[in-house]
């Protein structure tokens, strides 16, 4: 399994790609992850299906979302292009609408009438509820409580929409702690129930299948830098948690050798274990094991026992990273970075100022690393930046974070 | 293979019994009192002893050994100074076959060929993996093996034919029927499916088959033996033990004894333990 050839960024027959992936659940969740798998891949070349969800993509998202070229930035930072892959103005506000269309058409398929989900920062819970009340299905999203605390605006969201909102008042009661429940959940109400699982992560083929709804914001991205510029981009950058936004505008790339991609990850307060969730550095306690059903990169102590992680964003405050992208950094087409909290607080800032667009908290970490690298790069170079969501979430928090300074 | 729980098994058999499985989750209150509460367990007549290592994220479990996990993780438990544990209470005679119960992650950080190999050398027989099904269990399975350890899988009521075929190649020892979907926790009423499943996979195995989630009481046990060939007890004991010592640093005198009577009177007889159906007869 370890060594085994690639097509096309394909995992093998038991979601792994290389030796990440895989299916590490309870067994009462196997045979329904095989139902899944089953359903999904009768779906995924049926022109019917995939029409349908373009279909809503369009008319009920807007897709395509808009490749917006930011002069200001760019001359500002006097080196490469910089353009924002605009997945803010989307529908519900970020990337999450695509994966959480793509699923419910699944879930109406396979008949199920229940629909649950885990939320960090709440925009996949806010994208769920929206497309539950889209179909007029039941809808129970699970989030941490400190993440109810920290994204009001999106619970309310939530419930506006229909959906229930159950706080999870476990470990750090973040994203992790809701994907335990999420899953507990599922265990316990397996027949009735779909698990629209948000990011590209979990056992398969929820990693594969995720990226593959998310892979249309790569898709478009290609084709508008191609129209605008007549050619690839030297570099993609996007961040990342789960990983669901970077893969989707990564994969398109993948065998576009020229293009270099870096994931950014949360740097958090400091490399200290439990300060951060950069799962990649080694220096700071990432290990490969294996987590909520897949193996990949962690953050755990010399025990295996999951640590804390913190972000400033909810949305990247998890201990694992999806297989996928274990994978591509083992080979090295993906190289990885991180943002601090400070970092990402300036570039929410700069943005803001720059461009007149405020991104979410996520989004800022990918553009705090443009902010570093896009001086050291060409004119001539291309940069595209994944904006995967709007800020309009965090205005709360970040005014309580800068209180002192207004 | 040389193994306590094929003997133990044997035994029961023979004497047509069914057997008693305790659950404790290691180190809660504290890894001196894990040693004590295995002595008083194993002559309370348990079977096997089901030895949970605690993890910081527990999907399969309800909130009774979540809440008890996280107890034990106050403490700075790790598998090594739990295999440690496993080979006093050998040291001072118990003869109980022990398997340990845990999540994949704890394990794979041990390194498994070191799991087994120090497994093996503390006098455990067993290990089950909440986490790890047959398509996982592979290199696992091989290694356990090559140390005379029984790899416990667990079956569930959602469990198609073909995986029950694919779970029984890989088992040893006993197999662990899942009462019903969900998460593990004392319950009220038992579900038919488990006498089902039992069925469904005698077809598959002649090892012996153990039923758990949900049994709380020595009605439940009764009623299990009637088609299963063991009972395994989890939350119920667990509760009572936190029940027991609401303050971890005060371990009541007495503490042992108490969930050694708690276990005993989950036991659907007495003193001369009475003739079950159970097994395959």
């Amino acid at each position: 399994m370890k060594t085994q050839q690639i097509n096309n960024f394909e995992p093998n027959e038991l979601g792994y790609w290389g030796e990440f992936g895989g299916r590490f659940v309870p067994e009462t969740l196997a045979a329904p992850l095989e139902k899944l798998t089953d359903a999904y891949f009768a779906v995924r070349d049926d022109a019917g299906f995939q029409d349908e969800f373009l279909q809503l993509l369009k008319d009920f998202s807007g897709r395509p979302t808009p490749l917006f070229y930011a002069k200001r930035s760019s001359e500002t930072l006097g080196g490469a292009k910089i353009y924002l892959k605009r997945e803010d103005l989307g529908h519900t506000g970020s990337h999450k609408i695509n994966n959480a269309l793509g699923q419910i058409l699944l879930a109406r398929k396979m008949g199920k009438k229940r629909i649950i989900a885990e939320t960090g920062a709440g925009q996949h819970g806010v994208a769920t509820a929206t497309v539950c009340a889209l179909f007029g299905l039941e809808c129970v999203v699970y989030m941490g409580t400190e993440d109810m605390r920290r994204q009001a605006l999106n619970v309310f969201r939530m419930q506006l929409l229909g959906a229930e909102v159950r706080g999870v008042d476990a470990g750090a009661k973040t994203l992790k702690d809701a994907i335990n429940e999420a899953l507990r959940d599922w265990v316990t109400n397996v027949d009735s129930t779909y698990y629209l699982l948000g990011s590209a992560l979990g056992p398969h083929p929820y990693p594969l299948m995720v990226r593959d709804f998310q892979a249309v914001i790569g898709r478009e991205a290609r084709e508008q830098i191609l129209e605008k510029e007549g050619r690839l981009p030297d570099l993609l950058v996007a961040c990342v948690g789960g990983g669901s936004n970077s893969i989707g505008l990564f994969h398109p790339f993948l065998n576009d050798e020229t293009v270099k991609m870096i994931g950014v990850e949360a740097g958090g307060k400091s490399e200290k274990l439990g300060e951060h969730a950069a799962r990649f550095n080694k220096a700071g306690g990432g290990k490969i094991g294996v987590l909520q059903g897949t193996k990949s990169w962690l953050l755990q102590d010399e025990n295996g026992q999951i640590a804390l992680t913190h972000s400033i964003s909810a949305g990247l405050d998890y201990a694992s990273v999806g297989p996928e992208h274990a994978y591509l950094q083992s080979i090295g087409r993906i190289d990885y970075a991180f943002a601090t909290d400070d970092e990402a607080l300036e570039a929410f800032q700069v943005l803001s100022q720059t461009e007149g667009i405020i991104p979410a908290l996520e989004s800022s970490h990918g553009i705090a690393h443009v902010l570093k690298i896009a001086p050291k790069m060409s004119a001539d170079e291309i940069i595209i930046v994944n904006l995967s969501g709007r800020g309009d979430k965090d205005v709360n928090q970040v005014q309580e974070m800068l209180s002192e300074n207004f | 293979m040389n193994n306590r729980i094929i003997r133990k098994f044997n035994e029961l058999k023979t004497e047509d019994r069914g057997g008693f499985i305790p659950f404790i989750v290691a180190g809660d209150p504290d890894l001196d009192t894990t040693k004590k509460l295995i002595l008083e367990l194993g002559k309370q007549d348990a079977g096997v002893i089901e030895l949970g290592i605690p993890f910081s994220d527990p999907v399969a479990d309800g909130v009774t050994i979540q809440a008890s996990a996280e107890r034990a993780l106050r403490n700075s438990i790790s598998v090594g100074k739990i295999l440690d544990v496993v080979g006093e209470v050998r040291n001072e005679g118990c003869e109980t076959p022990i398997i340990l119960f845990s999540y994949f992650n704890p394990i794979l950080q041990f390194g498994l060929k070191n799991f087994a190999e120090t497994a093996k050398k503390a006098g455990a027989d067993g290990i089950l993996i909440t986490d790890l099904i047959p398509e996982e269990a592979a290199e696992f399975h091989e290694i356990l093996t090559a140390n005379e350890l029984c790899l416990i899988m667990l079956a569930a009521p959602t469990s198609s034919d073909e995986r029950l075929e694919k779970i029984c190649k890989k088992a040893s020892g006993f197999v662990y029927a899942v009462s019903r979907a969900g998460v593990t926790g004392a319950r009220n009423e038992m579900s038919s499916e488990a006498e089902n499943l039992v069925e469904r996979l005698r077809k598959f195995t002649d090892l012996p088959i153990a039923v758990g989630f949900g049994i709380s009481n020595a009605e439940q046990v009764a009623e299990t033996w009637k088609y299963a060939d063991a009972a395994v007890v989890g939350s119920a004991i667990v509760k009572e033990m936190m029940n027991l010592t609401p303050n971890l640093n005060e371990v009541p005198k007495d503490f042992v004894q108490k969930i050694g009577e708690f276990a005993g009177n989950l036991l659907p007889y007495k003193s001369k333990p009475p003739s079950y159906v159970g097994g395959k007869s």
